[in-house]
């Protein structure tokens, strides 16, 4: 095994311990909205929304960075070069992570000045990190496009998944420098926090699971090359084709030209496309293979992502973009299930397919099959699609109730947590919450156990498959 | 066939990439001109010293925040240097205490907490502090919140100076014209 690959394992582990803290932060989130005065003035609604969002941006991170580490030495047929320097930043960046995390939770808010933005707390949604941590998560980004590129040039194998993902590593690392001016006028601040947090999460991040999705349908079904870069040209085509001027649809309301609603609300509609185009892909390697394959649960979770990712991104991100609904459904828990869905189809999904091919190469199972990871596939699945549908329930009574009826008010807001609708909703979303959370720790267990404490011989053997 | 040539798709993933990116290029140009502040949907800072309204406008079709005549914050005048400074100061305040992650600032942020774009002029305190009390009234409820209805704000230890630097803030913002966003706003206000 290459250095790179054990790299990928720490990540990968760091990755799923960071899944852990981010499920735990997200179940007392959702118990705030059912118990307002839960831990008020000791640890507030806020911190543990930082934490629970936080944690999702830097699983997932990490399993990007560790699903390229994983699958680098193969493309390019040789050890990463700067492998040393990333193995030190691996640890740097754990180190950072719990300093921050240790912030949050013990200082959580510091008074208004710039020590704060530096030290404690940057206040912007999803870039909460002080401008400190920001900082080594650009030295950590840039050392891994260094990682990428030296790695390439030097085994002079210029692949197109290759091509593609040390472009998309530009804008990977320039976009988020965006992580640290403070602009006192909230329109341009949220027009360039937009250009962060969509063109990297629906943009950058999209291209990056592709290249990953590529490789891994090529080491899970070998699928022909030719066959998977053409894809995932295509699917660059649509989602930067679509995306890029997708944008608008965070345009609509923040103080920006007239001409974002129709240019947004245009683009966005036809953003589910590639992800259509994947599900049609999916459902074509389903067939080929009898839903078969030497790695049952990659399979499944790979299966997972597609119509996650469809469904998740593509329809419920639709059933809200265009303008004339997106004046009443922006900003409530209608966005919250949208941003669940996506969060889960497009990116969760993907990474637990590398990390259990990774384990199956790791453990030297032939076959990966098993009891254990149908239950945690059931359970996370299970509970993701209740904490959706319930916070579906409860952001479409708001934005009826408090946003089209209430007018938007304080009054309108406080009428709302007693709609019978919302507070179910509310309730639901939680129970289906302790749902996920045991998938979580079903799938921990396996990929823990998995090979190991369970020999591979109790990994039950799949039926064979059909030819 | 060729639409089985990768080269295919990668020159249309190239040219649809190198296209959208330019139109983007041009129409953020364009929208920094109107965020500005002083742009024609962001008004300058000094917007502090006057009375806000925001009223269905049937002309528009939608809502609209207007500027009027005097209403001062705080009983002070500020020059525009000073409107400039304060609101500055309000924006650091509001992100060091995370404001953002339990309310929305124009519907972005978290959905714990109502949304503050028009807060200044919410009917919860412009129907009870209608003149110049109405700075003072929010500035007490930001440093020692109190129960509304089923929610409850947690104290976050803001100075005076640094609740009045956020409640500036928030008359600002609530004078930035943003598409009629929120629509119908406050027109059922005993709900």
């Amino acid at each position: 095994m290459y250095r790179s690959q054990r790299l990928a394992l720490k990540y990968f582990a760091a990755a799923v311990v960071l899944f852990g803290v981010m499920t735990l932060f997200g179940l007392s989130s959702a118990f705030y909205f059912v118990h307002p005065t839960f831990l008020l003035n000791t640890f507030n609604f806020n911190t543990s929304k930082i934490l629970h969002i936080n944690t999702l941006v830097l699983w997932l991170l990490m399993g990007f960075f560790g699903s390229v580490y994983w699958f680098l030495p193969g493309e390019t047929g040789r050890e990463v070069e700067g492998i040393g320097a990333a193995e030190v930043l691996f640890w740097v960046f754990c180190v950072v992570i719990a300093v921050v995390a240790a912030v949050f939770i013990v200082v959580q808010y510091g008074p208004g000045t710039e020590f704060t933005l530096w030290f404690i707390n940057q206040g912007r949604k999803y870039v909460e990190a002080p401008r400190w941590a920001a900082i080594a998560i650009v030295v950590v980004a840039l050392v891994f496009a260094y990682n990428v590129i030296a790695s390439t040039v030097k085994s002079r194998n210029y692949s197109g998944i290759l091509m593609v993902l040390i472009l998309d590593l530009i804008p990977l690392c320039v976009l988020y420098l965006d992580a640290f001016p403070r602009i006192t006028n909230m329109s341009k601040d949220l027009f360039w926090w937009w250009w962060l947090v969509h063109l990297w999460v629906e943009a950058t991040w999209e291209i990056l699971i592709g290249c990953i999705m590529a490789w891994a349908l090529m080491d899970l079904l070998g699928s022909s090359r030719r066959v998977v870069e053409s894809w995932l040209y295509v699917e660059v085509a649509l989602v930067l084709g679509t995306g890029i001027l997708g944008l608008g649809h965070h345009y609509f309301w923040i103080g920006t030209p007239r001409y974002w609603l129709g240019v947004g609300g245009f683009f966005s509609a036809l953003e589910p496309l590639p992800l259509l185009g994947m599900v049609i892909h999916a459902i074509y390697d389903a067939g080929v293979n009898h839903m078969q394959a030497s790695n049952r649960p990659a399979f499944y979770w790979m299966l997972a992502e597609a119509f996650g990712n469809f469904i998740g991104a593509g329809v419920f991100g639709f059933m809200m973009t265009l303008p004339q609904i997106n004046l009443y459904s922006h900003g409530t828990q209608w966005t919250a299930s949208h941003g669940h869905f996506a969060f889960w189809g497009a990116y969760a999904c993907g990474v637990i397919t590398v990390i259990y091919l990774a384990v199956q190469k790791t453990r030297g199972c032939s076959r990966l099959d098993g009891r254990a990871w149908k239950w945690s596939f059931a359970l996370l699945n299970l509970g993701m699609l209740g904490m959706v549908g319930a916070l579906l329930v409860a952001g479409i009574d708001q934005a009826f109730f408090e946003r089209a009826l209430g007018g938007s008010t304080w009054s309108a807001f406080v009428a709302l947590q007693h709609q019978p609708w919302y507070t179910e909703g509310m309730w639901a979303r939680f129970l289906f919450g302790l749902v996920f959370t045991a998938g979580f720790a079903v799938l921990a267990y396996d990929l823990i156990t998995l090979g190991r404490i369970r020999g591979v011989e109790e990994a039950e053997p799949v039926k064979a498959a059909a030819a | 066939m060729y639409t089985r040539d990768p080269a295919f798709w990668r020159a249309a993933a190239v040219s649809s990439t190198l296209f959208m990116s330019a139109v983007l290029v041009i129409l953020t140009v364009n929208t920094l001109q109107t965020i500005s502040i002083g742009g024609s949907n962001v008004p300058t800072y000094d917007v502090i010293n006057r009375q806000i309204t925001y009223a269905y406008d049937p002309a528009q079709h939608e809502y609209v925040a207007r500027a009027g005549g005097e209403e001062l914050l705080f009983g002070r005048r500020y020059t525009e240097k000073e409107a400039t400074a304060l609101v500055a100061r309000g924006k650091l305040v509001i992100q060091s205490r995370a404001c953002m992650d339990c309310h929305t600032f124009f519907g972005n942020g978290a959905y714990y907490a109502p949304d503050l774009t028009r807060a200044w002029l919410d009917p919860i305190w412009a129907s009870e502090y209608p003149g110049p009390k109405r700075g003072a009234a929010i500035t007490a409820f930001v440093m020692h919140p109190f129960r509304i209805g089923f929610h409850v704000m947690p104290n976050l230890h803001l100075s005076k100076e640094e609740a009045q630097a956020v409640v500036a803030y928030l008359k600002w913002m609530s004078a930035v014209n943003t598409n009629g966003f929120p629509d119908g706003f406050g027109r059922a206000q005993s709900r």
